[in-house]
């Protein structure tokens, strides 16, 4: 590599989100290896592949849960694993799971989760717009039992507007959502990715985001006499 | 308010919206001590003897019960994994879980122990050493069962697999928790258990969220 300069170009590992050589082991099976990516400000990064290619394992480790087999995670040029509370700060995980709790209402739920990453208190206004926004409004003192699959899953997108992270990592989001849902969720990453945050969306539903990259894990699998190697 | 207080108030508010957890707690260490007049037979000078340990195995065991909810709740509907990625770390998110525990299980317990103890005739020298260690050891009860309870996520049959990994830790708590009311009685002053109890207290506070937290991290790999 080039003595980095001053003002490196966008295409420099030293800028962005950048994955390299990444591999995952989920068991003794080796999921994915050598997948490399470089996300710049407002990019967003497309996962696809069949089930079981290693999706929801790569949204764990870019967030962090999950340490790769092999390979580096860079933010900035520096790596995430020396400083991980920074990066806790900088994203927002919707996994499968819905992360609610039934017994609480959908405004309590909410200003739980909103309430643990804000630095300043939550604004009861606040959460009632952002449930508003997300066609719960009129949901919002209900317990959570009482909610259609398709409201907890808005209710658990909802989370992501109401605190600011520069990075999302979305695990199969719009299962479950139905087209206004759907629409809701890309008017919420456009305005995201206007402010200069970046995505990475695991989907098989056809999405139509501007200037996206995709990805796709089945490229990224390990060659057969590779898969079922033994822990090294 | 700050994470911290959060994470506790909404446990706190979890704890009093579905109610029967913590009240279930009680109405066994309550049921199991009365169990023992019947057992034993009601000689007085029979239980006045073993009044503190009954009352000390009782409340452990009860203490034991609420344990699998203290994060099994979380990582089954999938908020540990969420609340893993928060700013706050995981070892003070452990520590909060472990006050929140307590105030629904410990102190309930320490609570109602002074009544209970009454049903066996305790000695009445003995009744401060008892509030006293049990104010003191509950807490350690709730610390040491957060890494049993982190350990078990996710196994088959956990709450058996938890009883089995927090009973034998718990053994300290009871030898100084009896020995404290003892001495009293004896008038030998419960000063030096007390202090040991809290010496334990303060050992938990320090090294297990670092141990629970590497439980959960690995738990949630």
């Amino acid at each position: 590599m080039p003595q980095p300069s001053e003002s490196p170009s966008p295409a420099s590992p030293r800028l962005g989100f950048a994955a390299r050589n990444l591999a995952c082991r989920r068991g003794e099976r080796l999921v994915f290896e050598g997948l490399s990516f470089i996300l710049p400000p407002g990019a967003a990064l497309i996962l696809r592949g069949p089930n079981g290619s290693g999706k929801s394992s790569l949204l764990r480790v870019l967030a962090g849960l999950t340490p790769p087999a092999a390979g580096t995670l860079t933010w900035d040029g520096e790596e995430i694993h020396e400083d991980r509370e920074k990066h806790r700060r900088r994203l927002q995980f919707v996994g499968h799971a819905d992360a609610l709790k039934l017994v609480l209402s959908a405004a309590e739920n909410l200003g739980f989760w909103a309430g643990m990453r804000a630095r300043a208190p939550v604004e009861p206004a606040q959460i009632g717009a952002t449930l508003a926004q997300f066609g719960l409004g009129k949901a919002s003192a209900l317990p959570c039992r009482y909610l259609s699959a398709g409201q907890r899953r808005r209710l658990a997108l909802a989370r992501l507007t109401l605190s600011s992270a520069e990075l999302w990592l979305l695990d199969e989001p719009f299962s479950g959502l139905d087209a206004d849902g759907a629409a809701q969720l890309l008017t919420a990453i456009a305005a995201h990715r206007a402010g200069g945050g970046r995505i990475v969306i695991s989907t098989h539903a056809p999405l139509d985001l501007a200037q996206a990259t995709s990805l796709s894990l089945a490229d990224f699998r390990p060659a057969p006499d590779r898969t079922s190697e033994a822990v090294a | 308010m700050s994470p911290f207080v959060l994470l506790i108030a909404r446990d706190l508010r979890l704890a009093l919206r579905q109610g029967g957890d913590a009240a279930m707690v009680l109405a066994f260490f309550a049921l199991t001590v009365i169990l023992f007049p019947f057992g034993i037979g009601p000689e007085p000078e029979l239980l006045q003897r073993l009044a503190a340990g009954i009352v000390w195995v009782t409340a452990l065991l009860a203490a034991l019960l609420s344990l699998e909810r203290m994060f099994g709740a979380d990582y089954e509907d999938g908020s540990l994994e969420v609340l893993a990625l928060m700013p706050l770390p995981l070892e003070a998110q452990i520590l909060a879980k472990c006050v929140a525990h307590w105030l629904t299980s410990g102190l309930p317990l320490t609570l109602i122990a002074p009544l209970l103890a009454l049903f066996l005739h305790l000695e009445a020298s003995g009744y401060p050493a008892l509030l006293l260690g049990m104010a003191l050891g509950t807490p350690v009860l709730s610390l040491l069962g957060a890494i049993g309870a982190a350990l078990a996520l996710g196994a088959r049959r956990g709450g058996v697999l938890l009883s089995l990994l927090v009973l034998p830790l718990y053994i300290p708590v009871l030898i100084f928790g009896v020995a404290a009311v003892e001495a009293q009685i004896a008038g030998l002053g419960a000063r030096p258990h007390l202090l040991l109890l809290a010496t334990l207290l303060v050992l938990a506070l320090g090294l297990v969220p670092f141990a629970a937290a590497a439980a959960l991290r690995q738990a949630l790999e």
